[in-house]
């Protein structure tokens, strides 16, 4: 099964990113697959604390280093990864040693509502909300079965990135059931702090205020960013995502959002989170049983 | 010691060389956009390399001086004045309490760096004192400079004796109105058809007045992506890639009709296909052009850019040298 899951991939694309970074495009497709490949690789890579490495910087189905060319002659760098590659980028018996965190969602909240409904001229359906174009062209009979295939099963972290803290989340079932929408066709100028969206086949967390082309669809109450690190899941670095987490978007109403809001703003709110140690290739084998199996992790006390 | 800003210019924004290290967390480097000229600053008042200035760009600030201090400007052509007086640039200049500095129209170039002995000195925010204006963090309050605002320097001990000093003419970089930036083609090129890359070569573009710290826009050409089926994730347009990570000064065409470089300030990453990437060297360059200038870009191998990034580290070296 994991051999398979190597040979099934095509040859990565090295190349340049000018004179300071080395880009690496695994695949073009995204699948979970080629995502664990990346964070195994950059894993490794990290481990390795090359001098002249500054930056890595796992995406979704590529990967990219921000290199001191002075210290670490790019062509080194790319030698090294393709041997990294060989003995870390297949999958087979890959551990993951990551955390599943419980996020509070209020989907259809009257905010990102509001921000969706001012920029319908930029929309592929001005007729109907975010939410209910992205069910149809999805096959949905309708928006809430919609919203329950979102927040069924769990999502894997597999890049941060765009502005500070922002979470690209890939959920973790096989690839018939997941869902694919078009971006905006402009992008809005306002999207609010915390914005729920969904754009090609990744969900994200808006973690500041600002311009944004993805799908909205409804609002987190707990930030993502926390720049003056108040709130203690922010102890040690101003941005809570990290790649590999697995979140489970849940849906909640207007109260706990508001309970929760509350909790933020006198700082005191957590995530509930639980240790977990994540086996790629038990996911790719039976992904529903085993996202089971990560709630009750997460749930279970 | 004091500056005190009684008019903010356009844009002026305390920089140092900027935030590394953070990327991973969506944190681009922000710093000086032309870091040739910030450095010299800080060599001709004699501060530590990576000591904070200000940016300022086309249009400068009125700031007055609370104590005698040390400064040089350096970067583009926006003649300084002292007190209502012409003062020279790329040299060490005195000024005393109660000067002002102003600045005349914009000749050339777009972006001035002020240095003065001792730092800016603002908190530190994640190692560096840069300003992140995309989203507002770090440098003076997240923001660029309004009035009424007061910054701090930092202790420097007597600099008298560097007064007068000035880089060599032959050093210092005069910018036209026209601008060759050199590019290494890859990343996502293969979207692009293969004329579609020749043409974003051989156009001469202009530089669109959306030209700022985050990226610079340009017009002048019509590229095309190949024809695919669109890869899972990847969202249906022609431009859309699975999102990706964007390296400093890469190159964007969102649409096919307007190349965006990504600069200091810009998201580090999202789902249009990249191109190219401008050499490190040549950011500086590109930061000295303004909106309606033209830029040709030119395709270089890796060799030819680390080259000039080691004449360009040589360079800096003498003049380092020529001033201590």
């Amino acid at each position: 099964m994991s051999r398979e899951a190597q040979t099934e991939l095509p040859e990565a694309r090295y190349s340049y990113g000018g004179d300071e970074f080395v880009f690496v495009e695994l695949a073009e497709g995204m699948s979970l697959k080629v995502n664990f490949r990346a964070m195994a690789i950059t894993n490794r890579l990290r481990e390795e604390n090359l001098e002249g490495v500054m930056d890595i910087c796992p995406s979704n189905a590529s990967y990219m280093v921000r290199v001191d060319p002075d210290v670490l002659h790019p062509d080194d760098l790319i030698s090294r990864l393709k041997e990294i590659d060989e003995e870390a980028g297949d999958i087979a018996g890959f551990e993951l040693p990551t955390r599943v965190v419980d996020v509070p969602v209020m989907m259809e909240d009257p905010w990102t509502h509001e921000a969706l409904m001012r920029f319908r001229d930029r929309h592929q359906d001005p007729d109907a909300t975010d939410l209910e174009y992205s069910a149809r062209i999805n096959g949905y009979d309708n928006k809430d079965d919609f919203i329950a295939a979102l927040l069924g099963s769990p999502w894997l972290v597999t890049m941060i990135g765009f502005v500070p803290g922002l979470p690209w989340c890939y959920q973790l079932v096989p690839p018939e059931e997941q869902v694919e929408v078009p971006k905006y066709v402009r992008p809005r100028t306002f999207t609010p702090e915390r914005a729920f969206g969904f754009g090609g086949g990744f969900a994200v967390i808006y973690s500041v205020q600002g311009a944004g082309g993805y799908q909205l669809y409804g609002l987190a109450p707990a930030p993502v960013l926390d720049v003056k690190q108040e709130l203690k899941d922010f102890e040690d670095s101003i941005v809570f995502p990290k790649p590999g987490d697995i979140f489970n978007y849940r849906g909640i109403d207007r109260e706990e959002f508001d309970e929760i809001r509350a909790r933020v703003e006198d700082k005191t709110f957590e995530y509930r989170t639980r240790p977990f140690t994540f086996h790629p290739d038990r996911s790719l084998e039976d992904p529903h049983g085993y996202n089971k199996e990560i709630l009750g992790v997460l749930y279970g006390d | 010691m004091a500056i005190k800003v009684n008019k903010p210019g356009l844009l002026t924004t305390v920089q140092d060389t900027g935030r590394f290290g953070e990327y991973d967390i969506g944190m681009p480097p922000s710093g000086a956009m032309d870091v040739f000229s910030y450095q010299v600053g800080n060599y001709l008042v004699g501060n530590e390399d990576g000591a904070a200035g200000l940016e300022i760009t086309y249009f400068g600030p009125e700031l007055e001086f609370t104590e005698d201090a040390v400064i040089a400007i350096t970067g583009a052509e926006l003649p300084p004045k002292i007190n209502g007086e012409e003062a020279p640039t790329w040299e060490t200049l005195a000024v005393e309490a109660g000067d002002v500095l102003t600045f005349d129209y914009l000749k050339n170039g777009a972006r001035s760096y002020l240095a003065v002995a001792g730092g800016v000195d603002v908190p530190e925010f994640l190692h560096s004192r840069s300003t992140y204006t995309l989203i507002g963090l770090g440098g003076h309050e997240g923001r660029a400079l309004q009035e009424g605002d007061e910054l701090k320097v930092g202790e420097a001990g007597d600099r008298s004796d560097r007064v007068g000093m000035a880089v060599a003419d032959e050093q210092v970089p005069k910018f036209g109105k026209e601008a060759e930036i050199r590019v290494i083609i890859g990343l996502a090129s293969y979207r692009l058809t293969e004329e579609s890359l020749r043409t974003f070569l051989d156009t001469e573009w202009t530089v669109t007045p959306d030209a700022n710290r985050v990226g610079y826009r340009y017009r002048g050409g019509e590229l095309e992506f190949v024809e695919r089926e669109q890869p899972a994730g990847a969202g249906s347009d022609p431009a859309n890639v699975v999102d990706l990570g964007y390296p400093v000064g890469s190159i964007q065409v969102p649409g096919g009709v307007e190349p965006i470089v990504l600069l200091n300030d810009a998201v580090t990453g999202g789902g249009y296909a990249t191109i190219g990437t401008v050499i490190s060297v040549d950011r500086d360059r590109l930061a000295q052009t303004k909106t309606n200038d033209k830029t040709r870009f030119r395709s270089v191998d890796l060799a030819e850019a680390l080259k000039a990034r080691e004449e360009r580290r040589q360079q800096m070296a003498e003049i380092k040298q020529a001033l201590s």
